[in-house]
């Protein structure tokens, strides 16, 4: 029996983003990353460029976290206090393609540190790992506008990701982000309309369309993963498609929400039929990590190295 | 929706003029105004302007594609206007139009292919307009069989089921919609389904609000072009406003602002 050809033919795709910037162009990275460029269903290359290989970030915290579990801790025992420090031990011993450098501390709750202290910590990764940078701020407003336009201003040039911006807060960081020429994310709550929508301000402010990338915020496995999933989903289809609003690559926040659930966090003795937390934590990050690639996703955020290493392992079987 | 700019037609007193005095002012001026309306394509007819519709088609286009990039429809009921128009041509371009007569579909799809253009292939031939659906229907057959025949995409031909004037056979607009949904199906990409809206409601007194009305009335039933007038822009809102009821695409509360671009 003649088995049908069932592949689709797509008259959109994803925009093609490179972040980072070298010395001959401006910044001081040793290597840029380019993702997005797809025109496939992810993973379907016998329909159309699958574009570029989907990267782990690993998370950077600008100050210790406090709610990371000793699972997690562990891996950077040695480097929480120093984020240079940690985000060197990410690239060079983890494989990390990208890093998150995640500005929490800035946030009025967990320390309220100030802009001269969020520069510094830049500053202070740039110079100790060559790949690009995403920064993301603290999710507060108001003191994301106070602090992120000079956090971009010391990274001029180098062609930087920065985040977040949404349909309630944008104009400050798209204004600062095209003036220092870094690409921006987008956010909107589990929620597709509003994802295009901040696509579109951010857009009408003559932001090129092909230095953004949206960001769904993301459920773990068991917590709304799911919606997470048919979401991007959606989003990919819509790119695919030919919605121009919509084609922009996507990032997932993996890690974090990974590590907030209870099977990844809870001590052996409270929960001794489930397995070793050693095992367990990676093993919930990596799973919600590798199902939310098959809906489509360019960047993922993530915590564990041993969750990494799985992911890109997976990541290159399937683009082999 | 694949809008057809139709007001660079020497049918138009202005673009009489321009033709005549070659003028270009008037020409890029709508070509311009009608590309930020959203023109997916702007439709060039030299009308009854000039004895020599030959260069007055060349000069037009030239004029067009030294001023926007916008692609354009070569509207002639001529061939050799067509092929003039075609040799000049620099961006993507498509054809209005082809009769469903077989020799005429032979000869307008070989060179169509030859210039990589798209094609409107009207549901009639020297006989005639058909009066109802079934005969439409194997014009539009015909027309997709030919279409195979020469290897020519189908995702770049319009059937075009010719729409009468609502003053003139009002039992006709009705019968679109049928038709619409049955082109649709007729192959795998489907031909586009598209009707020429101004002329459906001209010499009416509510000219714009029956264009709108067909034009909102058939975007459920698979009409995707019209030759329209593109600067009105209730009607540009309302054929994008349909579309995403239609689910064609996403909602946002910018929606208007995004497809418009």
């Amino acid at each position: 029996m003649e088995i049908p050809n069932v592949a689709d033919k797509w008259s959109g795709g994803v925009c093609e983003i490179t972040i980072g910037a070298t010395r001959d162009k401006g910044g001081s990275r040793q290597k840029t990353v380019t993702i997005g460029g797809s025109r496939c269903i992810p993973f379907m290359d016998f329909e159309g460029n699958p574009g570029g290989k989907p990267l782990v970030a690993m998370d950077v915290h600008d100050v210790p976290p406090e709610d990371w579990p000793e699972t997690l801790k562990k891996p950077f025992a040695d480097v929480l206090n120093d984020p240079a420090k940690w985000a060197k031990k990410c690239v060079e011993e983890y494989g990390a393609d990208i890093i998150c450098l995640k500005l929490d501390g800035i946030h009025p709750d967990k320390g309220n540190k100030n802009a001269d202290d969020a520069v510094k910590t830049v500053k202070s990764v740039l110079a100790a790992v060559g790949v690009p940078l995403i920064i993301w701020g603290c999710e507060d407003d108001e003191k994301d506008n106070e602090v992120m336009p000079k956090v971009s201003q010391a990274a001029k040039g180098e062609n930087c990701l920065i985040g977040v911006v949404s349909q309630d807060n944008y104009k400050t960081l798209t204004v600062t982000c095209l003036a220092d020429g870094h690409s921006i994310i987008t956010m909107a709550p589990v929620d597709i309309n509003i994802g295009k929508q901040v696509n579109i301000l951010v857009s009408e402010m003559d932001f090129p369309l092909n230095r953004i990338v949206m960001f769904q915020s993301t459920g773990a496995l068991g917590y709304g993963m799911e919606y997470t999933y048919s979401i991007q989903e959606r989003e990919r289809l819509a790119a695919l498609t030919g919605d121009k609003m919509m084609s922009m690559p996507v990032i997932c926040d993996v890690g974090h929400e990974a590590w907030r659930t209870k099977e990844a966090k809870s001590e052996d003795s409270e929960v001794p039929q489930w397995g070793t937390r050693e095992e367990r934590g990676p093993m919930w990050e990596a799973i919600t990590a590798i199902s939310l690639l098959q809906s489509g996703v360019d960047i993922i955020r993530m915590n564990h190295p041993k969750a990494v290493a799985a992911v890109k392992k997976c990541i290159d079987r399937l683009y082999s | 929706m694949i809008s057809i700019a139709e007001r660079i037609n020497g049918m138009f007193k202005d673009v009489r003029e321009a033709i005549k005095n070659k003028d270009p002012k008037v020409i890029r001026e709508l070509a311009i105004k009608q590309t930020e309306a959203g023109a997916s394509y702007l439709d060039v007819n030299v009308g009854t302007a000039t004895a020599d519709p030959v260069s007055a088609m060349k000069w037009l286009i030239e004029v067009i594609q030294d001023t926007v990039k916008t692609p354009i429809a070569i509207d002639s009921q001529k061939f050799d206007v067509v092929k003039a128009g075609l040799s000049v041509i620099k961006n993507d371009v498509l054809i209005n139009s082809a009769k469903g007569d077989p020799e005429e579909l032979d000869k307008y799809m070989t060179v169509a292919k030859e210039y990589n253009a798209s094609l409107i292939c009207l549901t009639m031939d020297k006989c005639g307009i058909p009066q109802d659906v079934e005969k439409r229907m194997e014009f539009a057959m015909r027309i997709v069989e030919k279409a195979v025949e020469h290897d020519f995409e189908l995702s770049k031909i319009f059937i075009d089921p010719v729409l009468f004037p609502i003053n003139v056979d009002q039992k006709q607009p009705a019968l679109m919609f049928d038709i619409f949904n049955q082109i649709k199906m007729i192959s795998d990409p489907p031909p586009h389904r598209n009707v020429g809206l101004s002329n459906f409601s001209q010499g009416t007194k509510e000219k714009k609000l029956l264009a709108r009305t067909f034009l909102i009335m058939g975007i459920p039933y698979g009409l995707d072009a019209a030759v329209m007038d593109v600067l009105d822009k209730d009607l540009m809102d309302a054929a994008i406003t349909a579309e995403v009821i239609m689910n064609q695409y996403l909602y946002s509360d910018s929606y208007l602002t995004a497809c418009r671009k």
